[in-house]
């Protein structure tokens, strides 16, 4: 094998629970997101915008649909003969085979993914995230500081700090401690959870952490602070762009609607940095005599006869004559029905919604069954649900995935109420 | 359809499609908001199951050959077989220039001899349909027919369009008993669709005669002359399908993909139409946008009034202006208050604010590519 300098391990395990029906079946990381993408698609974008081509994903949770998503890595130039995107699985050893323990431990369990490479640094990411960085200019950072781990950061207000892993470091960006989710914060400098390291330090610590029964064998919770506890170079690299960590319904529904604004705060149109993900074969899109689109992204293969304002529509999405879509994210080959009317709902992949059906209009009570996901008054539709005609649906409520008519115990279904698979109604 | 190679013909000069190929040849031209026009010739080959196709090319190749590149798009990036493009091959004994449809395959038998396949598939490069080859093939053998040609009832052409195609007259059984090239008295309403299908072998013998006679055109000096001869046989097709050999019928075609039925058939129904990605994002609409009766591609940015119109990817429209009826190849930028009416940009031309242009439905502006108005 060829040496590759930079090797970059991304943890694509998440299970993104807080994202409820979004992340039943699939990894958070493949979750759809801004109208064509997958979360996992801005990292590994950055990763080969960044000059890095040898990419270990690191997969857990629910993985085929991003194993399917990320394939050979064709779609981000990482088909190559030496490096390359490769899927991580957890796989049974010798003696006996384990899932992945913690963040520390799924790198451990490929360290000779990383030793075939030798690489000098490796970059820990998340598949978790939306933004874009170019991580070779934080390795510069590194380097010139003669670091043995580089964590980034980026400034959060500082009564939120409290929700974060914050880093204490001095002036010249130095750090001297790390507090995870600190009581009383003392600077507001989160981790981003993107970390550079000597790849021979960190290999020594990951088989060090790895005997210790006592740790979580997590990054920030043990392999941080270890390295810190032995007195490490370790730097804060500060990071001022764009960065969501979008893990509830409420802050996906927002970076979504982040896309929209005239001057959006992500912009996916810089042809300098461009995001990559499988393009669907689809024509351009289409918007009828008495169709409407405003304030919303559309992509390819859609069909518009009604009126779309303040939404993200994903590709193949048919919107019907009279349907007023607004404030919602429709995810690809949706088929929504003439004079239906949707207002701040996610409605998943595949899904139906028959004609004149009404979802999203009442009270904004909280999801009975789960309160803690569904309480900002976000509707949530299931992939391949079907929404039966005429059909009242409230605020906060979910309808599971692949819900069929006969499955809903009422036309009406009230905020905070769900449907569930297999005829049941709470 | 693993018995049938395809040959793909991007035709000579044609001075009727004006500033639209100077740059390129007319089967590189961009098509539909997001193709062009060889996108459907060679989609309707993989999806009809041909996957050795060999493009043959001659004028202003650079954007096709962009755009094809190893075929990765079209799935013939193959280890055996897959795409092959043919430009003209200069030597020291010949110029190599292609004098003609039959000549371009003559010089290029070594292909045809190294294939496999028991037919070849000759279709051209600059028609928009979609069509299965299969039902042609079943019918090629069941009429044991030596060539059968694909042809169209042209109801929904101008007299003067019939010009510009070959016109054939068929007996009760199918076989043709004349064919007309690019008459000025079309004796028909049946045109040739120029899809013609033929056994390899026969094909090689009738391409070496027509060389040994010192002559270079497949339709006039093979079909034509060889008319009594072998049994020819007309295949009809009923769908849609358009050449493009001029602005206007190019500029009526790209309108006719706004209508929903013609869509569907074009490029939903019996297989996809594949193309090169770009990578854009999707289409952003602002609060100001008003779009209606018109087909937007990835990557446009619109804040103006857009009516009947073909947006191309990442085509920008500002606050203000009205397009109407009109065509906007890629990269194309409209500034504030600009009105485009029956006008067909081509790429990355910018319009500056206030600009006001307007043909006719008959006859179009044409904008050249990278032009500053």
């Amino acid at each position: 094998m060829i040496k590759k300098e930079t090797v970059a391990m991304l943890l694509a395990g998440g299970q993104g629970s807080r994202l409820g029906i979004l992340t039943k079946s699939i990894a958070k990381p493949a979750v759809l997101y801004g109208g064509k993408y997958r979360i996992i698609d801005f990292s590994l974008s950055n990763c080969i915008n960044s000059g890095i081509d040898t990419v270990g994903v690191l997969t857990q949770y629910q993985p085929l649909k991003l194993n399917s998503h990320i394939g050979i890595g064709k779609p981000w130039d990482m088909d190559r003969m030496n490096g390359g995107v490769t899927i991580l699985s957890p796989y049974v050893r010798e003696e006996a085979g384990e899932w992945f323990k913690g963040t520390a431990d799924a790198v451990y369990q490929n360290i000779h993914y990383l030793d075939k490479y030798s690489p000098s640094y490796v970059v820990i990411l998340s598949g978790d995230h939306i933004y874009k960085m170019d991580y070779s200019i934080m390795l510069d950072f590194h380097k010139k500081n003669k670091a043995d781990a580089t964590i980034s950061v980026i400034r959060v207000p500082m009564e939120e700090a409290g929700r974060y892993g914050i880093m204490n470091a001095h002036e010249n960006g130095r750090i001297y401690e790390f507090e995870e989710k600190p009581q009383q914060p003392k600077s507001d400098l989160a981790s981003m959870g993107i970390y550079i390291f000597n790849w021979n330090t960190l290999r020594e610590y990951l088989i060090k952490d790895s005997s210790n029964k006592d740790s979580d064998h997590d990054f920030g919770k043990n392999i941080i602070p270890d390295m810190l506890a032995d007195g490490l170079g370790m730097w804060a690299y500060k990071f001022g762009g764009y960065w969501k960590d979008v893990g509830t319904i409420q802050a996906y529904w927002e970076s979504n609607m982040d896309l929209i604004k005239r001057i959006p705060d992500f912009n996916l149109y810089d042809p300098t940095w461009k995001t990559y993900t499988p393009n669907p074969i689809k024509p351009a899109h289409y918007i009828g005599p008495n169709g409407s689109v405003k304030k919303s992204i559309v992509a390819e293969g859609c069909v518009i006869h009604g009126y779309v304002l303040n939404s993200v529509i994903f590709p193949g999405v048919y919107v019907g004559a009279g349907a007023v879509i607004e404030d919602s994210i429709i995810m690809s080959d949706s088929h929504i029905g003439e004079g239906t009317l949707i207002k701040q709902c996610i409605v998943g992949e595949d899904a139906i919604i028959d004609k004149t059906a009404k979802l999203g209009f009442g009270e904004n009570i909280p999801n009975e069954l789960k309160p803690a996901i569904y309480y900002s008054g976000i509707t949530v539709v299931g992939q391949g649900a079907h929404v039966p005609e005429s059909a009242v649906i409230g605020r906060n409520s979910v309808i599971a995935p692949g819900a069929q008519p006969e499955e809903f115990c009422s036309q009406h279904v009230p905020s905070g109420k769900s449907i569930l698979k297999g005829g049941e109604c709470e | 359809m693993s018995s049938v190679m395809g040959i793909i013909l991007t035709g000579g000069k044609n001075p009727n499609m004006k500033e639209l190929v100077a740059l390129r040849t007319s089967a590189a031209i961009p098509v539909g908001g997001k193709y062009r026009a060889i996108d459907f010739v060679l989609s309707n080959m993989v999806n009809s199951g041909i996957t050795n196709v060999g493009v043959i090319t001659q004028y202003s190749f650079r954007s096709l050959m962009d755009h094809l590149g190893s075929g990765k798009e079209w799935d013939l990036d193959r280890r055996n077989e897959g795409l092959f493009i043919f430009p003209p091959s200069l030597s020291s004994d010949d110029t190599g220039f292609y004098r003609g449809s039959a000549d371009a395959m003559y010089k290029n038998l070594t292909f045809l001899r190294r294939s496999n396949e028991e037919y070849v598939l000759i279709a051209q490069g600059n028609c928009i349909y979609k069509m299965n080859f299969q039902g042609m093939l079943d019918e090629h053998i069941d009429k044991n027919a030596d060539i059968t040609i694909a042809y169209r009832v042209m109801d929904d052409f101008l007299p003067e369009e019939m010009s510009s195609l070959g016109v054939i007259d068929l007996d009760a059984d199918g076989r043709i008993a004349d064919f007309q090239e690019k008459p000025l008295h079309p004796k028909t309403r049946n045109g040739s669709m120029g899809i013609y299908l033929i056994k390899r072998s026969v094909l090689i013998s009738l391409l070496e005669e027509c060389s040994a006679h010192g002559n270079y055109d497949f339709v006039k000096d093979v079909l034509i002359k060889k008319i009594n001869e072998l049994n020819i046989h007309g295949y009809k097709f009923d769908g849609y399908w358009r050449n493009l050999s001029c602005i206007k019928t190019y500029y009526k075609c790209n309108m006719e993909l706004l209508d929903p039925e013609i869509r569907k058939q074009v490029f939903i129904e019996n297989g996809k139409v594949y193309t090169k990605v770009k990578d854009e994002a999707p289409a952003k609409y602002n609060e100001e946008a008003e779009v209606r009766n018109s087909v937007v591609a990835d990557g446009c940015i619109i804040e103006g009034d857009v009516e009947n119109s073909v947006l191309f990817r990442g085509v920008v429209i500002k606050r203000g202006a009205v397009i109407r009826n009109s065509i906007i190849m890629q990269g194309s930028m409209v500034s504030e208050n600009v009105l485009l009416e029956n006008v067909i940009l081509d790429k990355e031309v910018n319009i500056t604010p206030g600009k006001s242009l307007k043909g006719d439905t008959n006859w179009p502006v044409v904008v050249g590519k990278k032009v500053v108005v």
